[in-house]
Formats: structure tokens, C-alpha cells, sequence
């Protein structure tokens, strides 16, 4: 009984102990759930080597992020879009002075299967065809099919940029297949004739059929020089140019070499060297 | 003497604890799942939740209708036991009443082996293998849809069914086949007209078992069901059943958002859904256990 009386007292030690001791170098990373998976990889990284600092991240979309840090309640806040006039106006109010780094590009390309005989879509057709007003391939020059229409879950940051940079505010349609990863939308579509769908630039292989948009390939060049219609930067916020520890982390994450390499692997594109 | 007394004691109430555990476990669970989940209905009633038709849970302003989920839910299931509970039933009746030893020795392992077969492989099968099969062959739109998911989770609740209802049919006491036998029946009429009631309601509890593991199953509707979150009009629609739904949205809803309290609403709802289901096969053993003392 002693023993275990002892073991209860260590055990909640331990508990109340811990985050008292990490706090001293903890980062808070949070926002924008499109930056995450970035910052997921490279947190881990980072931590593995940096032992004894301490990486919370959280997602929540780029205003909780911006809000976070405007509120002084994280380090550094990840967004997929430029801070608005009125985010930045609430950070001066509270002597926030937000510092911004770019860290890699999100291109989406729209997707077929290879027997498609469509090859170019407009930025409208597209919304249309999601929108569930245009419903026949033949109606934008493809075949007498109807189209499946293969979407993301509404959580994913990819479906994010896709409502951004495509939706324009209106809904993809209720029947739209939604896929929970970039892998089940190479599945569906590569598997179906019928199929549209959307994924990241690093996913493409030779079981689909990219689209061009607007006449435009989807090349990393074209989505590097901002001629690519699906593509927007990734940041992260600092207040004020980061220090310390901030500092190592934020080079870190730009280093070709490092940080650069998740961006890759998560299915960015990775700053230009 | 006194030293060993108090020992005795304090293993009785380890194990105490120990047999509590799961109580607790399933106690804190549903307390959790409650606590998280109530809070959506500051936001929205429980009528518009329940049955608004539209799941748009990241638009500005978000629309939480779980109705075309419970449809999805509610579909896959029936559809699924329609195809499992005549599959399994009958296997254990082979199994268990016609079948020589010597194949139920084979066959039995091979339909055990079938319940370990991790349901993410399953769902694979359903995906890489049915879904184009029912693009060339129904001229499905897509093939992820409701027969592929019941069809996948069919083969789930399989062995399930089969191997409760065997063991309701082997529980079937032997001198009522005798009897009927020596009455002049013939082995089919004693099978149909005497063995089959009298284990009516441990297949019935076979039954319950396989739908509520086919309502809960998460990782084969999330890969083979298509996704959509439309009410079904046809069999070859695409569907969003709640589990599917939890799995791909939890991971990046906010913490507790409304979009966070209004997916463990859900999972409210599908826990009373299979809460149900195992309380009428719970009902349904007690009274198979009656009746077979009776005997």
C-alpha cells in the first residue's frame, strides 16, 4: 500500500511537474489548417533536434491563427492568405507589429481520367461544373457523360484554397463525392471515366490527366511567377522580427535543405532557390 | 495471521476495481461524448440538426443537417444486412445441422479468419477492386457508393451472424430433434419446423450483433461510400455515413468549435443507433435463455 501511495505521489509529480518545465521554451505554432501539415513535419524535425524545446501546434484556419497572435496567445500564427486591413489595425492597437515569411506555394491542378478527351477548363466552367450546374461532359466539349464530381472534405486546407481560388463563395454541390485525402482522389478519379477531381501539384502521377486552365499548364514555373490561377503563398506570422529560438525555427523551416524538403513531401512547392 | 487478512483484502478490492473498470471506462466515454456534444445545441435545435438536409460544417455561416448522414447510415446498414443476414444465417444452419464434420472443420476456420481481416483491407478491396468493377458493369456513375459499402461491410458482419447463430443452432437441445425424428418428420421439416424456432432468438440476437457492427464500422464507409452528403435515391448513390463523416472531419475541426461539438453530436447519435441495436439483442438473449431452460 505504501508503495503504491508512493507511486500515485511520483505519478502526479510528474503530471503537475511537466508543463511547468516545458514552458520555459515553448513555441506556440498555430492557424491556418492548409500550413499545418508543414509545420506538423517540420516541428517534428526541429524537435528531434533541439531537444528541450517544445512545439504546440494547433489548427483552427488562418484567423484563428492571425486572431492568436494578435491576442499574444501564440508565437507564430500559419496563414494562407495576407493579414486583412482590419487584422492588422487590431494587432497596432495592442502593439502587435507582424513580421511575414513566405514558406512555400499551394497549387492545386484540376484532375481527369487519362481517357478524358477534355483538356482545358476556364475558371468558370469549373465552378459550374462543381456547383452542379454544368452535370454533362458534353457541355463543355467532352463526351455525352454525365460528370462525377470528386471533391475534398470541407476541412481540408486543400478544399480551403479550392473554395477560394474556384468557389468564389458558392457551395459545391451536396452530391459531390468528398475524398478525405489527396490519395483518395487519385484513387477515384484515376479509376473513373467520369470523374473531376482536385489535388496538390506533388500528387500528380500517370494515372491522371492534368487539366490546363484558362490555357495555362500546370507547371511549378507557372505557379512560382503567379500565372497559374490555383495557387497561393503560405505564411507564417511573427510578432516583430523573431529571436532565439523563434529565429532558428523560422530559418529552419526556409533552409533548402530542411524545412523546404517537408514542403516537398507534404505536396507544396517549395520556395525557389 | 492479521498481515495475511489485509492482504486477502486489498486483492479483493484490486479486483473490485479491475472488474470496474470497464464500467468506468464506458462510463467516462459516455459522459465525455455527452459533455462534448451538447454544446452544439446553443447553436442550432435539435430539429434542425436532426433533420436539416444540408452538411456544409466550414461554410460562413456554417449548416450542421445530419439527416442525409443518419439516411447514409440507416442505408448502408439495411442494405448490408439484407445481403449478410440470409448469407450468414444459412451458413451456420449448414455448419451447424447438414454439414460432415470434416468440412465444418475446414469451413468454420476460413469464415472465423474473415473477422480478422483488418476492415481497412476490406475497405481497400472495395475501392481498388469493386468500385471500377460497378463503373463497367451497373454503369454506376461512381463506384463508391451504397451497394459497394454494404456489399464490403456485408462481408463484415458475416462472420458475425454466422458464428452467434451457430452457436444459438448447437444450443438446440437434441432430444427435440429426437423427438420430431421419432414422430415421423423428416430432417428438413425437423430443421424448418423445430430446430430453427426453437433458436429463433439467438439467431435474432446474431442478427442485432452483425447490423450494430455494420452501423459502427468507420474505415470501410470512409473509403468505399462515396462521401456525399445527399439523402440516397438510388442504390448507386454516393452516400456520407456518420462514421465516415467523424473520421475525416475530426482531425481538423477547431477545438471545440461549433463544428467540433456538432461531430461529437453525431457521434451521439449514432451511439444511441447502436446502443439500440445491442439493447434488442441483449433483450432477445434474455429471452432465448428463458425458454431454452424451459426446455
Amino acid at each position: 500500500m505504501n508503495a503504491f501511495r508512493l507511486l500515485l505521489a511520483g505519478a502526479l509529480a510528474i503530471t503537475l511537474a511537466a508543463p511547468v518545465a516545458a514552458a520555459e521554451k515553448d513555441i506556440i505554432v498555430n492557424g491556418s489548417t492548409t500550413v499545418l501539415p508543414v509545420m506538423q513535419k517540420v516541428s517534428e524535425a526541429f524537435m528531434a533536434a533541439n531537444p528541450g524545446v517544445h512545439i504546440s501546434l494547433s489548427g483552427g484556419g488562418s484567423g484563428n491563427g492571425i486572431k492568436a497572435l494578435n491576442d499574444g496567445l501564440c508565437t507564430i500564427a500559419m496563414s494562407s492568405r495576407e493579414m486583412k486591413a482590419k487584422e492588422k489595425e487590431q494587432g497596432k492597437a495592442k502593439g502587435i507589429v507582424p513580421v511575414r515569411f513566405t514558406i512555400a506555394k499551394d497549387a492545386l491542378v484540376p484532375v481527369v481520367h487519362p481517357s478524358n478527351t477534355v483538356k482545358d477548363l476556364s475558371v468558370q466552367q469549373l465552378r459550374d461544373i462543381f456547383t452542379g450546374k454544368i452535370t454533362n461532359w458534353k457541355e463543355v466539349g467532352g463526351k455525352d457523360e454525365a460528370i462525377v464530381v470528386i471533391s475534398r472534405d470541407s476541412s481540408s486546407g486543400t478544399f480551403e484554397t479550392w473554395a477560394e481560388l474556384i468557389m468564389n463563395k458558392e457551395k459545391v454541390m451536396p452530391a459531390a463525392l468528398l475524398q478525405a485525402s489527396n490519395g483518395a482522389v487519385t484513387q477515384a478519379v484515376g479509376k473513373n471515366k467520369k470523374a473531376i477531381g482536385y489535388i496538390g501539384f506533388g500528387y500528380l502521377n500517370d494515372a491522371l490527366k492534368p487539366l490546363t486552365v484558362e490555357g495555362k499548364a500546370a507547371t511549378a514555373a507557372a505557379a512560382k511567377d503567379g500565372t497559374w490561377p490555383i495557387a497561393r503563398d503560405l505564411y507564417l506570422f511573427t510578432n516583430g522580427q523573431p529571436t532565439g529560438m523563434v529565429k532558428t525555427l523560422i530559418d529552419f523551416t526556409l533552409d533548402q535543405q530542411k524545412g523546404q524538403k517537408f514542403v516537398e513531401q507534404v505536396g507544396y512547392i517549395p520556395l525557389s532557390k | 495471521m492479521l498481515q495475511e487478512r489485509a492482504s486477502e483484502k486489498y486483492t479483493r478490492w484490486l479486483l473490485l476495481l479491475v472488474a470496474c473498470s470497464s464500467l468506468l471506462t464506458l462510463g467516462g466515454i459516455v459522459l465525455f461524448l455527452f459533455m462534448e456534444g451538447l454544446p452544439i445545441f446553443n447553436s442550432i435545435s435539435i430539429t434542425d440538426f436532426l433533420l436539416g438536409s444540408l452538411w456544409y460544417p466550414t461554410d460562413e455561416p456554417p449548416l450542421f443537417g445530419i439527416f442525409p448522414l443518419i439516411t447514409a447510415s440507416l442505408a448502408v446498414t439495411v442494405l448490408a444486412s439484407a445481403l449478410a443476414v440470409p448469407l450468414g444465417v444459412m451458413t451456420a444452419l449448414y455448419l451447424a445441422e447438414i454439414a460432415p464434420s470434416a468440412v465444418r472443420r475446414v469451413v468454420k476456420p476460413f469464415i472465423e479468419l474473415l473477422a480478422a481481416l483488418p476492415s481497412v483491407v476490406i475497405g481497400f478491396v472495395g475501392m481498388v477492386l469493386i468500385a471500377p468493377l460497378m463503373q463497367d458493369w451497373l454503369v454506376a456513375a461512381s463506384g463508391l457508393n451504397i451497394l459497394n459499402a454494404a456489399l464490403m461491410l456485408a462481408f463484415m458482419s458475416v462472420p458475425t451472424i454466422c458464428s452467434v447463430a451457430e452457436d444459438a443452432l448447437r444450443a438446440v437441445p437434441h432430444s427435440l430433434r429426437e423427438a420430431s425424428l421419432a414422430l415421423g418428420a423428416t430432417r428438413w421439416e425437423t430443421l424448418a419446423q423445430v430446430v430453427v424456432p426453437a433458436a429463433l432468438s439467438g439467431i435474432g440476437t446474431a442478427i442485432m450483433l452483425g447490423m450494430s457492427r455494420a452501423i459502427g464500422e468507420t474505415m470501410v464507409v470512409l473509403m468505399v461510400a462515396g462521401g456525399a452528403a445527399i439523402s440516397p435515391t438510388s442504390l448507386l448513390d454516393p452516400v456520407r455515413p456518420m462514421p465516415a463523416s467523424i473520421a475525416a472531419e475530426m482531425a481538423e475541426a477547431p477545438f471545440r468549435d461549433v463544428h467540433y461539438h456538432a461531430l461529437f453530436a453525431t457521434g451521439i447519435v449514432l451511439f444511441l443507433l447502436t446502443l439500440t441495436f445491442n439493447v434488442i439483442a441483449q433483450r432477445i438473449a434474455e429471452k432465448h435463455q428463458t425458454s431454452s431452460s424451459a426446455c
